[in-house]
């Protein structure tokens, strides 16, 4: 009988004590990395939560010297913009990622179009309101939510015609072919059976690009500014004025001398993130019930 | 609707089959085209983009030139500008987060792809580190400013009393600075570099993995010796891509870096930024001083394009000669 081999860890042995050294590292840079995320969570829920009142949704921010107020304008005007961005980006995307996706995905023009896409996600969000208010506010003459929105659109494109890209092709081949097979265009296969075969992919794309919107700061600094007051007092023209927005209103709050504002930047700051959490949680259930 | 009850009057003919119409053919053709113009937007619409941004900066390019980017004033009253601090603190603070988030975020890909932990806790950790780059940028300047700088201060100070001597800490941490905008930028960066590097790691052949091991490699000397040089092309990808995301990164460093016009080593002093300067400047910035900031924003554009596209060249290179390996 050959004796069986030694498989017990010993630490003397110097290659085994060097990997468990570099494990350990790799374990406390790990839970080192977890540790923002546990603090800016709980942060928020101590001071932000500290405010947390129905008063918030109901009222406009308060002067600088005064108690109270909340933020009511602010939720609004973020939703508002957040959806004129969708209106621009998501149909724009969609369509774009079919072509790329379903189409022509080896001709010349879909390659580069999905290189400027690639390209487009890593422009930084103050460019994307650079352009805006060039193209908008200069235009115009005037700061608005539209201006606002284009922005945003911007950042949503690329996310959007990307992920709606890849769950297009997750669709099994099979499945097209029997569509054509029957008789179907490939543009009633695409509508009839990819598209909805896809369309929880899709979903979880269009909902992380409104996540990732809904707390951009730096496009909304100087196209949708700010406004101390409700939007559509003026019926729908208000679109064409300044803007509240969640995350304008925190910056501008986190910088003022008043404890009254910075209470307020937290509870902004919380509302925000319970925004943008629900939004990824409820894209990863989409995403994990495709699969 | 018609040829569905011919074939529920005939079982076993051509069933929902059924030619395309003239109709069918034309939507057809128009939707194809119509998807293919939106192709064609996504490029125009970069091209406007920089067309657009480019065009509103050219006066005052032709006023400034090349010393605009060689001169340290930024004087409105004057009619000075130049932004040669800002460059250099949007370098710079890219650098250090680069060090750091690269550090990290290599290290987690490593932590989530080598079968450390039960599959189980890998994807709660994968979701937490998700969730760190969910979390918009205004909230982690706020936490900086309430939360990071009071923490860090202690340190701070340790170090400039002590090692005072080195560029690196020749001034105090008054507050806002180089070192906590750094720090806040590592962790934003960190998802990024762990998300890309993972895929990197994970593309890794099985049969290099079960080599390695069978030749009786501790797992550490796997890793460092086969894995990560296996993966080092996207991992790189990875860290050009962090870098880009750090040099275009505006809210956290308009918030926490200090908005201070100088060329510094220190970590401590304040700087400002390429995006915090348009962050800070533009929304009360008269109609001159907005062609003057264009100007600065078609350098950031230009810089962070540049990182982007060699980026993304070095992700699909790599990707392509491993899948034929």
């Amino acid at each position: 009988m050959s004796a069986s081999p030694d498989f017990s860890r010993n630490f003397t042995d110097p290659r085994a004590l060097k990997s468990f050294i570099l494990s350990t590292i790799t374990v406390g840079c790990a839970i080192l990395a977890c540790i923002p995320l546990f603090s800016v969570l709980a942060m928020l829920i101590l001071r932000g939560g500290r405010r947390f009142s129905l008063e918030l949704f109901t009222s406009l921010p308060p002067t600088a010297f005064d108690s109270g107020g909340g933020f009511g304008n602010a939720i609004v005007g973020t939703v508002v913009m957040v959806g004129i961005a969708s209106l621009i980006a998501v149909p724009f995307g969609i369509i774009g990622a079919i072509y790329l996706a379903e189409f022509g995905p080896h001709t010349r023009i879909a390659t580069v179009a999905r290189f400027c896409a690639k390209t487009m996600t890593g422009i930084p969000s103050i460019l994307a309101g650079v352009f805006a208010y060039s193209v908008v506010v200069m235009v115009t003459g005037t700061y608005s939510a539209v201006a606002g929105g284009i922005a945003l659109s911007l950042l949503m494109l690329p996310t959007v015609m990307l992920t709606a890209e890849e769950a297009i092709q997750m669709v099994p081949a099979i499945m097209r072919e029997a569509a054509v097979g029957m008789g179907c265009t490939p543009t009633q296969a695409m509508w009839k059976v990819v598209l909805p075969k896809a369309m929880p992919g899709i979903i979880t794309g269009v909902m992380l690009a409104i996540a990732r919107a809904a707390g951009e700061t730096a496009p909304l600094l100087f196209t949708a500014l700010f406004s101390d007051y409700w939007m559509f007092q003026g019926g729908a023209g208000d679109l064409m004025e300044p803007t509240a927005s969640l995350a304008v209103l925190i910056y501008n709050f986190s910088g003022m001398p008043f404890e009254n504002q910075i209470q307020l930047a937290w509870a902004a700051s919380l509302v925000l993130v319970l925004m943008v959490f629900t939004l990824n949680i409820l894209s990863r259930l989409i995403g994990q019930r495709k699969k | 609707m018609a040829a569905r009850k011919t074939d529920q009057a005939q079982p076993g003919s051509t069933s929902a089959c059924r030619p395309p119409t003239t109709l069918d053919t034309l939507v057809d053709r128009t939707f194809r085209g119509l998807t293919l113009c939106f192709a064609w937007l996504t490029l125009l619409l970069i091209i406007y983009i920089f067309w657009r941004i480019g065009g509103t900066a050219i006066p005052a390019m032709h006023k400034f030139g090349i010393s605009f980017l060689t001169s340290t004033d930024w004087d409105p009253g004057q009619g000075r500008f130049g932004i040669l601090p800002e460059i250099w603190g949007t370098l710079y603070s890219s650098l250090l987060a680069l060090f750091g988030g690269g550090i990290f975020g290599v290290a987690i890909a490593v932590f989530l792809t080598q079968d450390f932990l039960p599959h189980n806790v890998t994807v709660v950790l994968k979701s937490i580190i998700e969730l760190l780059a969910a979390i918009p940028s205004v909230v982690y300047g706020l936490w900086g400013i309430f939360v990071l700088i009071p923490l860090i201060r202690p340190l701070a100070d340790w170090l400039h009393l002590h090692l005072g001597w080195l560029p690196f800490f020749s001034t105090s941490l008054s507050g806002p600075g180089l070192f906590p905008a750094a720090l806040v930028l590592s962790i934003m960066i960190l998802p990024t570099v762990a998300a890309i590097s993972q895929d990197a790691l994970a593309a890794i052949p099985a049969k290099i993995r079960e080599a390695a091991f069978g030749m009786g490699a501790t797992r550490w000397e796997s890793i460092l010796r086969v894995f990560l040089p296996t993966a080092s092309g996207g991992i790189f990808g990875a860290l050009v891509l962090g870098f880009g995301r750090a040099l275009g990164e505006t809210m956290a460093l308009a918030m926490l870096v200090g908005n201070s016009n100088q060329l510094t080593l220190s970590l401590f002093s304040p700087a400002n930024t390429l995006a915090a300067l348009l962050a800070l400047n533009f929304p009360e910035a008269s109609d001159y001083e907005v062609r003057v900031l264009m100007y600065a924003a078609v350098v950031l554009l230009v810089i962070t394009f540049l990182v982007n596209v060699a980026g993304q060249l070095i992700i699909t290179a790599t990707l392509r000669t491993g899948g034929s390996k």
